[in-house]
């Protein structure tokens, strides 16, 4: 697998990261903002901050769908849950994320009839098998996972199955991108664009991050060379004075992306006017809701739901943490309180979480030597 | 669940269900298809796809596929648990 080694190779990363060090102005400070979670993980997973010189911090994103979810949203959720015709299914990551009172584990040990799924297929499948009950499918997700649930949902309208519908909470990547760029607490020199995303959108909306607000984008691959290089794309084009979006990706993500697959959310999907996002707040047109088309599957709109908003606990900074202001282990019940087990705040639950990911393979060389002040007791690594 | 899996095409969809078999990690399971309904180029057996919850996303190649698998092995416990489900799912199992 000559291929993987390649990507592998300890010497290229090194070589990548001289370069990457090469272009860096002295003096000057480069914060780059991975989206996705799936990044995160790879960056802490192979320590990639070792390669990149000091001046260059990468700071996490908003890009992990569990992380994101708000508390009332998953209150919703359970209450649905609680209804006794109902069975509730939902992807193994959702059913430890925390509501106000509990989360999909609790409500399951009270008796609530929940189900995980590994595709929203099986949502459907259930649906058939028990005619006699409300099927839910707790949709989660960003524009890599939407189009499977349109799709599910285009699958029940043709067998014109009345049991089966989904709570929708499918979020869109670039709106919570602006309101980051938006925050003054933030000053950041560039994304390393999220690669599975960019499967379905393409490079194209990127665009006017670039062309409009300065910021050079590179959607990136998963490998850790394929991070490295993203960067050092990212530098080049500092360094030359140019503002662009590259494909770092290309052998994945086609520059247009999936057409078939936005035309199938489009027709099933449209835009929310405004969605709250943790830690964010709420953005304008940043989720997706069904079309009056598809209200028969729209579990919103089917059951009563108690739409309470609701703050998240004292002690959880994953606000901070998701918009990039706070280092995961900088949280006051990071790795104490607030474990993957035992999780407080969303970015705990999900391996793509920043904080469960820190706390999987945590690093602390970098940290220390960028003076931290609070630092917990070190980390169990490769758990 | 943000990991995508690679899957090698062993069988088409041979109907309007859009599910054709792929094999994971020597698994064979019923994926969905329908997302590359607008290939250009048709979808084939021995083609590699990057699956994600039960749909095909993307047509990858040899190459990208076995750098994927690779990298998901080496995440450990994350990928074991996206594998353990998507052999778990029962759409793979006996279709639709
Ligand atoms: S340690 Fe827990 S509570 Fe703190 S930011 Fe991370 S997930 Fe949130």
């Amino acid at each position: 697998m000559k291929y993987v080694d390649e990507f592998r190779d300890g010497d290229t990363a090194r070589a990548i990261g001289t370069r990457i060090a090469a272009l860096a102005e002295p003096g000057r400070r480069y914060a780059f903002m991975e989206v996705c979670g799936g990044h995160t993980h790879t960056i802490y997973k192979h320590g990639l901050e070792d390669h990149l010189p000091e001046s260059i911090r990468l700071v996490h994103g908003p890009g992990c769908p569990v992380c994101v979810l708000p508390m009332g949203r998953v209150d919703d959720a359970i209450a649905i849950a609680r209804d006794p015709d109902v069975i509730m299914t939902a992807f193994g990551d959702m059913m430890r994320v925390p509501g106000s009172d509990g989360s999909f584990f609790d409500a399951k040990a009270e008796g609530a009839d929940i189900r995980m799924v590994y595709s929203p297929l099986d949502a459907l499948k259930i649906a058939r098998a028990n005619p006699e009950r409300r099927v839910v499918f707790m949709a989660i997700g960003f524009e890599t996972t939407t189009p499977s649930t349109a799709m599910t949902i285009l699958r029940a309208a043709r067998e014109g199955l009345e049991n089966f519908s989904v709570f929708c909470n499918h979020v869109v990547v670039i709106p919570p991108m602006t309101a980051i760029l938006d925050s003054p607490d933030l000053r950041l020199d560039g994304f390393i664009g999220p690669g599975h995303v960019s499967t379905i959108i393409g490079c194209e909306p990127y665009r006017f991050i670039a062309a409009e607000r300065g910021k050079p984008l590179v959607v990136a691959g998963f490998e850790p060379l394929d991070i490295l290089q993203s960067i050092h794309q990212l530098m080049v084009q500092l360094a030359e004075g140019r503002c662009e979006v590259e494909n770092q990706y290309g052998r994945v993500v086609p520059w247009d992306g999936n057409r078939r697959a936005l035309e199938v959310v489009d027709e099933v999907m449209e835009l929310r006017d405004t969605f709250e996002w943790r830690g964010l707040g709420w953005i304008p047109e940043s989720a997706l809701q069904l079309r009056e088309a598809y209200a028969a599957f729209d579990a919103e709109r089917l059951f009563t739901i108690p739409g309470r908003r609701v703050a998240d606990p004292k002690a959880c900074q994953c606000g901070d943490v998701l918009q990039g202001a706070l280092e995961p282990w900088e949280c006051g019940v990071f790795g104490t309180a607030c474990t993957p087990e035992t999780p407080i705040g969303t970015c705990m639950v999900s391996s793509e979480g920043a904080c469960a990911a820190y706390y999987n393979y945590g690093r602390f060389s970098r940290s220390r030597t960028r003076g931290a002040t609070s630092l917990p007791d070190p980390v169990v690594v490769g758990r | 669940m943000c990991l995508g899996i690679p899957g090698e095409l062993v069988e088409l969809a041979d109907d309007d269900t859009d599910l054709a078999t792929v094999s994971v990690a020597g698994v064979r399971r019923k994926v969905n298809v329908g997302l590359l309904a607008d290939n250009e180029e048709k979808l084939a057996v021995g083609d590699w796809i990057l699956i994600h919850v039960g749909f095909a996303l993307a047509k990858i190649d040899e190459a990208e596929a076995a750098a994927a698998l690779e990298m998901l092995h080496s995440m450990g416990p994350a990928y074991d648990q996206e594998l353990e489900e998507f052999v778990a799912s029962s759409t793979g199992r006996e279709g639709l």
